[in-house]
């Protein structure tokens, strides 16, 4: 029997375009292979001549002076308060935004918001950081005891409004992935709409959620810009939120265009950049394994 | 301490339900005994799972409904604003469709309303627990693991789980909207067990568009009938189940009865 010209075309088609999907898909892969081996090969350097320790856990970042100190601490800790301080602004206004779309909210209101959100998304970070300079800045200055309103709790604020639209918008998916059937069968137990939210739906909806928070996670911790405007870059250990603090990509970002290609401090700034990389790598990984089990969870 | 409350009773009279502008049933009168089974039947989208929300004012949540008529239960009515829906469905409780147990431990689902209700002492959910899971005749099953995590019961087990679960506020009312349509007919059999037993203390309203079903668990039925599309559905008949299968009175509900349609 003869196939259809049509089918044989569809099948051809077909076939292209699974070819097409997998080259792509390789590709991705080999990508992110090859900026893991470029990063390693370029902290070969480093690693070998200052060693993963005395930068890891090394407390003096002095990497221009002639006895050069390459102590990672500094910008670790730095990124760890900004991280801190965002997190926690933005991980309890986006989790309750997302409750109040998903379970109270009319769907009109809930379409506006959600392209609110979106659009929110996708405007450059730089943005947030010159506003954040222009209101919170002076602000900062003027209500708390500090010398300068360029400190950690700035800059985390600001990348704490960054990370909004990923935690609202991830959150509120995993809430509103919650069967209908589970909220009827709160309310038919005499639960109001607010019980039911807490009591039901955000237990049910939790594994999504935490995967929301660890890419904000990621997000606060990779955001660049922001911290460069804002967190003042001080070189020395902040020991609070209220000192002026640099970060991992404030770090590599402020020195990369003022060091000798090849040299130390340029392979220094590389290792910064694989710690930097396995940490995000990970935070991903591990939001990705549970956004995969809540997705099952619901398909019985 | 735990004191089962006595069991309910229903009067509708003269009850329409519409959504927006669409008129799901319309002119619904009748009487649901205490202690009896009430089957709902009728071809799908006639307005039996409408009919059961009335009962506990699950249209509540709906904000497109609008329900008139008189629904008395014990002699009052249910939708008067003195009225408070939550109390209401502790006594009036539900099973659904699907099974449809939280995300919790066996024993955090039965306890669930209990504790809504501000029980928090121990020795009396555990009392209460262990009570609603025997009525549900899921006990045996599950004595051992309380702790367990209710996805990890069959599907049968579920339905059971979340009838013990509606069971632990104690109700009056039970209200079950085909409770076995997603179970295999081993989990239905122990269903309608279950029913036989509950009705000693609880009145069941259930539906069902099984009609052996019907006839064999239920003392009254009540079939229900949208004759056109751009008319709202009725009540046809409502008597005892027996003579509803045997002689209806109604050519409507024979020609369902016997399959002629639906
Ligand atoms: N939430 C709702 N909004 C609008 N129309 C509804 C809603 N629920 C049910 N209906 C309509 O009311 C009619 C009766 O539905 P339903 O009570 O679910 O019937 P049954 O349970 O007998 O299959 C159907 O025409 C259905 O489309
Ligand atoms: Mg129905």
């Amino acid at each position: 029997m003869n196939t259809p010209a049509k089918t044989r075309t569809a099948r051809t088609c077909d076939a292209a375009a699974t070819l097409v999907i997998t080259v792509l898909g390789w590709t991705a892969i080999f990508v992110l292979i090859a900026i893991a081996g470029f990063l390693v090969h370029s902290s070969l350097r480093a690693l070998d001549e200052v060693g993963i320790w005395s930068m890891i856990a090394g407390s003096d970042w002095f990497p221009t002076s002639s006895n050069a100190r390459f102590g990672f601490l500094p910008a670790q800790i730095g990124s760890a308060w900004v991280t801190i301080v965002a997190l926690s602004t933005c991980v309890p206004v986006g989790v309750f935004a997302a409750i109040y779309l998903s379970e109270f909210a009319s769907t009109r209101f809930r379409e506006v918001a959600k392209a609110v959100i979106e659009f929110m998304a996708t405007i450059p970070s730089v943005v947030f950081g010159l506003i954040g300079l222009s209101v919170l800045v002076p602000l900062i200055r003027e209500h708390l005891p500090v010398d300068s309103g360029l400190i950690g709790l700035s800059a985390g604020l600001v990348v704490g409004i960054v990370c909004l639209p990923t935690i609202i918008s991830i959150s509120e998916d995993a809430l509103r992935s919650v069967p209908r059937e589970l909220r009827q069968g709160s309310f038919a137990l005499g639960n109001t709409r607010w019980q039911t939210a807490y009591k039901v739906v955000l237990p049910a909806a939790s594994s999504g959620v935490f995967a929301a928070v660890m890419l904000g996670l990621g997000r606060a911790i990779g955001e660049t810009m922001v911290v460069l405007m804002l967190a003042g870059n001080a070189g020395i250990i902040p020991t609070s939120p209220l000192e002026a603090a640099r970060t991992m990509t404030g770090t590599i970002a402020q020195e990369t265009g003022e060091v000798v290609r090849g040299g130390l401090h340029f392979s220094v700034l590389f290792t910064l950049g694989l710690v930097l990389f396995v940490i995000t790598f990970v935070i991903n990984l591990i939001a990705d394994l549970v956004l995969e089990r809540s997705r099952k969870k619901w398909s019985r | 301490m735990v004191t089962t409350e006595p069991a309910g009773s229903f009067d509708i009279s003269n009850l329409s339900v519409s959504y927006g502008s669409e008129a799901a049933l319309t002119g619904v009168s009748f009487y649901i005994e205490p202690r009896r089974v009430t089957a709902l039947i009728g071809p799908s989208g006639c307005g039996k799972s409408t009919l059961l929300r009335c009962f506990n004012r699950m249209n509540d949540a709906l904000d497109n409904v609008k329900v008139e008529g008189l629904i008395a239960l014990n002699g009052s009515d249910i939708n008067a604003k003195s009225v408070d829906s939550v109390s209401l469905r502790m006594y009036v409780g539900q099973v659904f469709q699907r099974p449809n147990p939280f995300p919790l431990s066996i024993y955090d689902n039965v306890a669930f309303g209990p504790r809504t209700q501000g029980i928090r002492k121990r020795e009396q959910l555990d009392e209460l627990v262990i009570d609603s899971l025997k009525k549900a005749a899921l006990y045996d099953e599950v004595k051992n693991s309380l702790k367990k995590h209710a996805f990890e019961l069959s599907g049968g087990q579920q339905q059971r789980l979340c009838i013990a679960r509606a069971l632990a506020t104690k109700p009056g009312v039970l209200l079950m909207d085909e409770p076995c349509s997603a179970l295999d007919p081993i989990s239905t059999g122990m269903i309608e067990s279950t029913v036989e037993q509950l009705k000693e203390s609880v009145t069941i309203v259930i539906v069902t568009h099984n009609m052996q079903q019907a006839s064999r668990i239920s003392d009254t039925t009540a079939f229900l009938l949208r004759e056109s599309i751009d008319e709202p559905a009725q009540l046809i008949e409502v008597t005892d189940t027996t003579t509803m299968f045997t002689q209806p009175s109604d050519q409507r509900t024979e020609n369902y009865i016997t399959g002629r349609f639906g």
